[in-house]
């Protein structure tokens, strides 16, 4: 079975390198709060501005360009 | 450069949402079309490029790679500019993206019913096509990470860490498995022989089942649900430990394709071992899902978006059941070769790959499109009854008909010979075949009723592009 002589090192490599991955966002505080991003994403009003509605929190005029 | 800084890019995004809608109809209307030849099988007769041995590669493509690909390219691109605050890195990058991957779904179009195939299934495109694949893929990676980086918020949320172990996932599988020696532009042979080939084939087969086809749309899951119930997910702890099991222990599972063939007999358990553990994730990464809805349970009721969204779940979580049952190897001796696992495979892929990404789609082309809503949410509700009855026709006659030909292939007479041939089990299939066709047909309406509504939302519609707001309680 040498395709497992591939696979094999190639997930234990893997798993090693998510090990890192996953060192790293504890070190850098990734987890620190487990409450306020799921609510940031809520914060996040992403409705097009309504012209018929009463004006909603404006952006800083003229940066809406289309690329 | 004429990159605007302060404005997110939603044009990539909507022109990957459009193609969406638009791949659905094609990809479904393909699997529709060649249940029909099951019910019927002389209906193309004589015709090679139409026949079903051509066209159920592309179907699966189409679905998959088409519609499934180009949903998850809109999401993740629109999250991780929401999420990170920041417009989407290297623009250009981005662009070659969409008309890459467009690309690759044309060949893919051409080539599959003219014969050209690697013969893997899921991975059947032929080199220089897969040369493609994985520069597009480099880039979306490249694009993707970018903007991880450029963020302006510290935290990276849970959903872009499922899009970002996606890509790298994706991109491993494909350039393993797709290794090939080149024999002529269309033709070229496996790295891989024998065994060694069925055994990197279906390492890539699960694991492109586990990363492109659950943690990518776990990404948009963990996104789109609380935006559109406007909650915060049940447990955002949860989630996280989600992510770290699923990666952590889906590379292992591939070997349940394999039960009872030349794989060494310890491989096979293996696999079965990991399957089982799978078990454990998922069903915390449902739970987690549809707990969200704690306490907002009425939202259901006349929110047919987030009808959509949570009975995605609900069929992740039987598919994600399903799955671990079936690779135990004493129900997989019944199950495999059957229709069992057709109906597994669409439990999962309209049950929960299609109704997450219908959902999502759903909460993009508004905003996309500078409209408050879509045309007619009436005709949502419309699509995710056509398709909920559609589903459950579809899984429901699979099973029957998948542990009928189980049990009719093993039935042995006292004598030893078989009790039934294998025509016998075909006959008896026919029936459910045509229920399964009826399931399809309306599944795909309820895709030509999106379509419907998708455009009559856009027109008229302001395709501008929304400005990058400080993050809410941000302290610069």
């Amino acid at each position: 079975m040498e395709s497992l002589y591939l696979l094999i090192p190639l997930s234990v490599v893997l798993v090693f390198l998510i090990g890192v991955a996953f060192w790293w966002s504890v070190k850098s505080g990734q987890f620190d709060d487990m409450e306020g991003p799921a609510y940031r994403i809520l914060m996040d009003d992403d409705r097009p501005r309504d012209e018929a509605a009463a004006p909603r929190q404006e952006a800083p005029s003229g940066t809406a360009r289309d690329d | 450069m004429s990159e605007t800084q302060s404005n997110y890019n939603y044009k990539v995004v909507r022109q990957f949402a459009v193609m969406t809608v638009i791949w659905g109809i094609v990809g479904m209307a393909m699997g529709v079309f060649i249940a029909a030849q099951l019910v019927w099988p002389d209906l193309t007769y004589g015709i090679e490029w139409l026949s079903y041995g051509r066209l159920r590669p592309l179907h699966t493509n189409a679905v998959i790679f088409a519609f499934g690909g180009c949903a998850l390219f809109a999401t993740s691109y629109w999250c991780v500019q929401r999420t990170s605050h920041a417009r989407l890195f290297a623009g250009p990058l981005a662009a070659f993206t969409f008309w890459g991957w467009q690309l690759v779904i044309v060949l893919a179009a051409i080539t599959l019913p003219l014969g050209m195939t690697q013969g893997k299934e899921y991975a059947e495109l032929e080199w220089p096509i897969d040369l493609l694949i994985t520069a597009v893929w480099v880039s979306y990676a490249v694009v993707f990470f970018g903007t991880i980086a450029k963020r302006t918020v510290s935290h990276i949320y849970v959903a872009n860490w499922f899009f970002g172990g996606f890509i790298l996932a994706v991109a491993l599988l494909h350039v393993v498995n797709s290794c090939a020696i080149p024999a002529g532009l269309f033709k070229s042979y496996s790295c891989y022989a024998g065994a060694q080939d069925a055994m990197v084939q279906w390492w890539y087969g699960h694991n492109a089942v586990g990363f492109f086809l659950t943690a990518g749309f776990l990404g948009m899951m963990y996104y789109f649900v609380p935006k559109q119930a406007g909650r915060p997910v049940y447990s955002y702890r949860l989630s996280v430990v989600h992510f770290w099991a699923l990666i952590f222990t889906y590379m292992w599972a591939g070997p349940h394709h394999l039960h009872y063939t030349a794989l060494p007999d310890w491989t096979q358990s293996v696999g079965m071992l990991f399957s089982l553990i799978l078990l454990a994730p998922s069903w915390g990464g449902m739970i987690n899902g549809i707990m969200t809805l704690q306490g907002a349970w009425h939202k259901l009721r006349d929110d047919p978006i987030l009808k959509f969204l949570i009975t995605s779940l609900s069929f992740y979580g039987m598919s994600t059941f399903e799955g671990p049952m079936m690779a135990i190897k004493t129900v997989n001796a019944l199950s495999h070769y059957t229709d069992w696992t057709v109906g597994h495979v669409h439990s999962g892929a309209l049950g929960w790959v299609a109704m997450v990404s219908i959902g999502s789609i759903y909460y993009l082309i508004p905003r996309l499109f500078g409209k408050q809503e879509m045309f007619s949410v009436k005709l949502i509700t419309v699509h995710f009854w056509v398709a909920t009855i559609g589903v459950v026709l579809y899984i429901a006659s699979m099973w029957i008909a998948g542990v009928m030909q189980g049990l009719m292939w093993r039935a042995v007479n006292p004598d030893g010979t078989l009790t039934y041939s294998f025509v016998e089990a075909v006959k008896g299939s026919y029936p459910f075949w045509t229920i399964r066709f009826v399931g399809g047909l309306l599944f795909l309406s309820g895709m030509v009723i999106m379509a419907y509504n998708m455009f009559k939302t856009m027109a008229g519609g302001k395709t501008e592009d929304a400005p990058v707001l400080a993050p809410a309680g941000h302290h610069a």
